[in-house]
């Protein structure tokens, strides 16, 4: 294949460092309007620094022209199809935007006494209370800042749960679908994990469990579980799971990665779970702003509730026909204490409430149904014609909002691995699915492509993985060279984590 | 009503065929029918964009934010003003809705960011190594610490009193997971009392853990408070204010092996307290070991120069269990704002920032502590923020400024039982010298008027002050 260099591609790399010229600038600072006494006179010279840091020196035009033309260089969900599953790239609503950055909510100082931020505590009161409606559990805490953040305290809560009746647990238990965070997260929290095998319907193995936790007796302290699962699949045993876990002790743990696919449906309460972490980040529409900011808020049901992170918002009744109070509960004896600094990201509450208002309860259950057809009609589409054949779907029975499926006699038959696919599929203008995972599935591909997308791009999707995979047969090259239109071509990992180069050397910079 | 959805009822039906099912409820039987919702959930019926808009404007009404009052809040994060481009560049689609970047093809402007960032961090804090970001300020501290123990196979952490508040419960609650100890080291004078540190580091100490400036606003001797910690082979992690740190020594030239902080004053809103972003950088040593993303230089088949994510196998979509942390955000927006911040203020703006807080912040310090009623909580040096002692009762004081329009400073007495008439008074660049002469004569009126309430209410029982 001939190549000719992209724009983009002739356009090579250049830092913000590298734009810089001594002299020039952005920033005109106001007067300070006080004496302009020497620093030493104010803070011992010892303390002080000599030089100060080499930041860029560059004004304003070429400083928004870097920054935009970097923008250039990424893909981004606003622009195109984002399937990547357990990700929920859904459209990010602009008006959600607009009101975060209302003063009222974008310059509220966190440290303001709550009777003086009586609109943001009441926010975060409303958000609480429609993510235990939507979870089916009675409690909320928003403090945790991620999924990761949840999980940790979800464990925390489980080892406060039972340190308080006496007890010492050193297990949890997690499927071999889970999510890497979930062993992560159990190690930080000084548990050991132990794996639960999957079964042929890509649920839980219930003899691999019940034999596990034979095996643990009184020592497993928690399960972790995202349901459905990280295969797309509802475990239809949840409640047995559920009995089994709560008969032998342990917590049962909610990874809310995929609560997308059960909103206004099926509540998480009402299966048998004890804590739920929520993603505001994908079922709730923040912006994954390029990796992060999000947030993992937490349900609890009534057991696990008095250990619940500090401060807690809660709200006051107000005495003879005055309005409620809402307030900051930092009188939690029992509380794991804080995971954070101050109340948690309230920039994400406002967008996630906008969005709850904005669908209801008529509008979450849809969206859930949208994405769950989407997801089942993708399926449908890529278990026709090659696709079918070369791509088979990992565990053949309906899905939920995403499924998995397997790249092995792609592999087998043409050669090409799933992530040479994935990377063909960058110059059709796609994101493409999440790959190599969950590792149970060979060569896996796990495809979420949220209710937020038109049939038409699903069709266009499942249209040029066809079209891939006939180009393969007759030259499986191209997909394995592949892309060939991206502002760079595939890009050596290995040296990036054997030498690793993570800041510029600015040494050279001047001269460069 | 889902706007944001576009299936039709023709869509529908044909997508239904499809999948050769009659209805979703079909999709949706494998839910068994005991756990399924056989009722909408109770929440209100969606609403329109224009009704939306109104609730959280009405919400936003009932704060008293930064705009509508002056405010000297500090304690962690800061009213600084955030410069125009910093909103038109987080605000492109290109770099608010990506995921994280996986793939590196088509997420170099991303990456890059990142790297530019982390060669700024790592410009600040005179430390070669930096990650991409972590959530924000105290739970750093705590990955430190997951860090150290990781480093040196020790469980116990000697933590100064001068270390914010809320890093200190935050890692006493991952302490907890990590099977640690936390001891806490006294203030003196405002700083870390030197002696009692030395004394509560040994060899079981896995990192000593110091905030420059500290929560009072002190800048502490790190160089010398550190010693404690080489002698007995502890990481020495340090806290700070990254806008301090065009006119501060930086950690890394003080002996730190870990410096982090808080990153909200750089380019980011004050937003209640978060979305923000954690700094994290380190020595060389502890590369693989940094919790986080970290994106890295290298080059594509054809040579050109290009940002992948770098050291991945630190991480838990690799390791798993075995993950260095369980973090997977960088809180690459927020970062992103700091990036085009520090650029904004480039190499000069960021140090005559820099000493614009130090001169505005010695101004405040004079003029308040002259008030009738005031006095300093200590001399130490100060850089951007300061401790005062009211004689009136604080909340009380802190009542009648606001009436005023001022939110004057943060109540020391919350979090310090010990300076109960503490007041915590934070500067920035948006705090004329003007507004600090407000703030002096409303103190002195408040304080004024405090003092000679008590003393009618001890003649009159006045009940609206009881009130209080």
């Amino acid at each position: 294949m001939t190549m000719v260099e992209t724009p983009m591609q002739r356009e090579r790399a250049q830092t913000i460092y590298e734009k810089s010229k001594p002299g020039r600038r952005a920033a005109v600072l106001p007067d300070a309007g006080v004496p302009a006494t020497p620093l030493e006179e104010l803070i011992p010279a010892k303390l002080l620094r000599s030089e100060p840091p080499a930041l860029p020196e560059i004004a304003e035009p070429e400083i928004v022209r870097h920054y935009n033309r970097l923008s250039r260089r990424n893909f981004d969900l606003d622009t195109g199809f984002y399937p990547l599953g357990s990700c929920t790239m859904k459209h990010n609503p602009r008006l959600n935007e607009r009101v975060a950055a209302l003063p009222g909510h974008a310059r509220l100082h966190p440290a303001q006494d709550p009777r003086r931020a009586q609109g943001a505590l009441e926010l975060m009161w409303l958000l609480q209370e429609s993510l235990a409606e939507i979870c089916g559990l009675p409690h909320v805490s928003l403090q945790p800042s991620a999924g990761s953040h949840g999980e940790l305290a979800g464990l925390l809560l489980t080892r406060a749960y039972h340190a308080d009746r006496g007890e010492v647990r050193h297990k949890v238990l997690a499927p071999d679908t889970s999510h890497g965070t979930n062993p992560a997260s159990v190690a930080m929290a000084g548990y050991d994990v132990i794996k639960v095998a999957t079964d042929e319907r890509g649920g839980v193995e219930m003899d691999d469990l019940r034999a596990k936790l034979a095996a643990n007796p009184d020592d497993v302290a928690c399960l972790m579980l995202t349901n459905p699962n990280t295969l797309g699949l509802f475990d239809e045993n949840i409640g047995e799971i559920a009995r089994l876990i709560h008969a032998a002790g342990g917590t049962l743990y909610y990874d809310g990665a995929n609560l997308n696919a059960v909103m206004g449906h099926s509540r998480p309460g009402d299966m048998g779970f004890d804590i739920v972490h929520v993603n505001l980040h994908k079922s709730f529409s923040q912006p994954h702003g390029g990796g992060g900011p999000g947030a993992g808020p937490i349900a609890v049901s009534e057991r696990i509730e008095p250990y619940l992170p500090r401060p807690q918002v809660v709200r006051r009744e107000g005495s003879n026909g005055h309005r409620p109070r809402f307030d900051l509960d930092f009188e939690r004896p029992k509380s794991i204490g804080r995971l954070r600094g101050f109340q948690g990201n309230f920039g994400v509450f406002v967008r996630s409430y906008a969005y709850i208002l904005s669908l209801g309860a008529d509008g979450l259950a849809e969206a859930s149904e949208t994405a769950v057809l989407n997801a089942n009609y993708l399926k449908a589409r890529l278990a026709e014609g090659r696709a079918g054949e070369r791509l088979p779907v990992a565990f053949d029975r309906h899905c939920m909002h995403e499924f998995v499926l397997s790249g092995k006699p792609m592999k087998r038959e043409l050669g090409l691995a799933t992530l040479d696919l994935a990377k063909r599929l960058l110059d059709f203008g796609f994101h493409p699915p999440t790959v190599y995972f969950p590792l149970l599935v060979d060569e896996a591909l796990m495809i979420e492509p949220t209710e937020t997308e038109t049939k038409e791009s699903l069709d266009a999707f499942a249209d040029a993985v066809e079209r891939i995979l006939a180009e393969a047969e007759s030259d499986p090259e191209v997909a394995k060279s592949a892309p060939y239109t991206t502002p760079v071509r595939r890009l050596d990992e290995v040296r990036a984590t054997r030498r690793p180069v993570v800041r510029q050397p600015l040494a050279d910079a001047a001269d460069g | 009503m889902s706007r944001y959805t576009s299936a039709t009822p023709d869509d529908r039906a044909e997508m239904l065929a499809a999948i050769g099912v009659d209805s979703v409820a079909e999709l949706f039987a494998q839910i068994p029918a005991e756990l399924r919702l056989d009722h909408e959930l109770r929440l209100p019926a969606g609403k329109s964009e224009a009704e939306v808009y109104e609730l959280l404007a009405a919400l936003a009404e009932r704060n008293a934010d930064a705009e509508s009052e002056v405010s000297f809040l500090g304690a962690g994060m800061y009213d600084h003003y955030v410069p125009a481009i910093v909103d038109a560049i987080t605000g492109r689609s290109e770099f608010l809705t990506p995921y994280t970047p996986y793939q590196p093809e088509i997420s170099q402007g991303g990456l890059q960011v990142m790297f530019e960032f982390q060669t700024a961090m790592s410009e600040l804090t005179g430390l070669p190594v930096s990650n991409a970001g972590l959530y924000e300020g105290p739970s750093s501290v705590a990955s430190a610490g997951y860090l150290a123990i990781g480093a040196t196979g020790r469980r116990r952490f000697v933590v100064s009193r001068g270390l914010h508040p809320h890093s200190r419960e935050t890692l006493a609650t991952y302490s907890r997971g990590f099977g640690a100890e936390v001891v806490e080291v006294g203030l003196e004078g405002g700083l870390t009392d030197a002696a009692a540190l030395a004394a509560a580091v040994d060899g079981e100490t896995a990192a000593v853990i110091l905030q420059s400036p500290n929560f009072l606003g002190s800048v502490e001797d790190v160089e010398a408070l550190g010693a404690a910690a080489k002698e007995h082979g502890a990481l020495l992690v340090v806290a700070c204010d990254p806008m301090t740190l065009g006119v501060l020594k930086p950690p890394g030239a003080c002996g730190a092996d870990i410096a982090l902080g808080e990153g909200q004053p750089l380019g980011n809103r004050l937003d209640f307290g978060g979305p923000s972003f954690g700094f994290f950088c380190a020595t060389e040593e502890q590369i693989r070991r940094m919790p986080g993303r970290i994106a890295g230089e290298t080059e594509d088949v054809d040579g050109r120069r290009g940002f992948v994510l770098a050291l991945q196998t630190r991480e838990q979509h690799i390791r798993r269990e075995k993950a260095t942390n369980n973090i997977c955000t960088a809180q690459a927006l927020n970062a992103l704002g700091a990036m085009v911040h520090l650029a904004w203020l480039g190499r000069e703006g960021f140090r005559e920032l820099g000493e614009l807080l130090v001169r505005r912040t010695a101004y405040a310090r004079e003029r308040l502590a002259a008030v009738e009623g005031i006095s300093l909580l200590h001399e130490a040096p100060v850089a951007r923020e300061f401790a005062l002692r009211l004689e009136a009762p604080v909340g009380a004081v802190l009542d009648r400024v606001a009436e005023r329009g001022i939110a004057a400073g943060y109540p020391l007495g919350h979090e310090y039982p010990e300076y109960e008439d503490g007041l915590l008074v934070a500067i920035t660049e948006r705090r004329s010298a003007q507004q600090i002469d407000a703030l002096a004569e409303a103190l002195c009126a408040a304080i004024a008027a405090e003092n000679g309430a008590f003393l009618s209410h001890s003649e009159k029982n006045a009940p609206e002050e009881v009130a209080r």
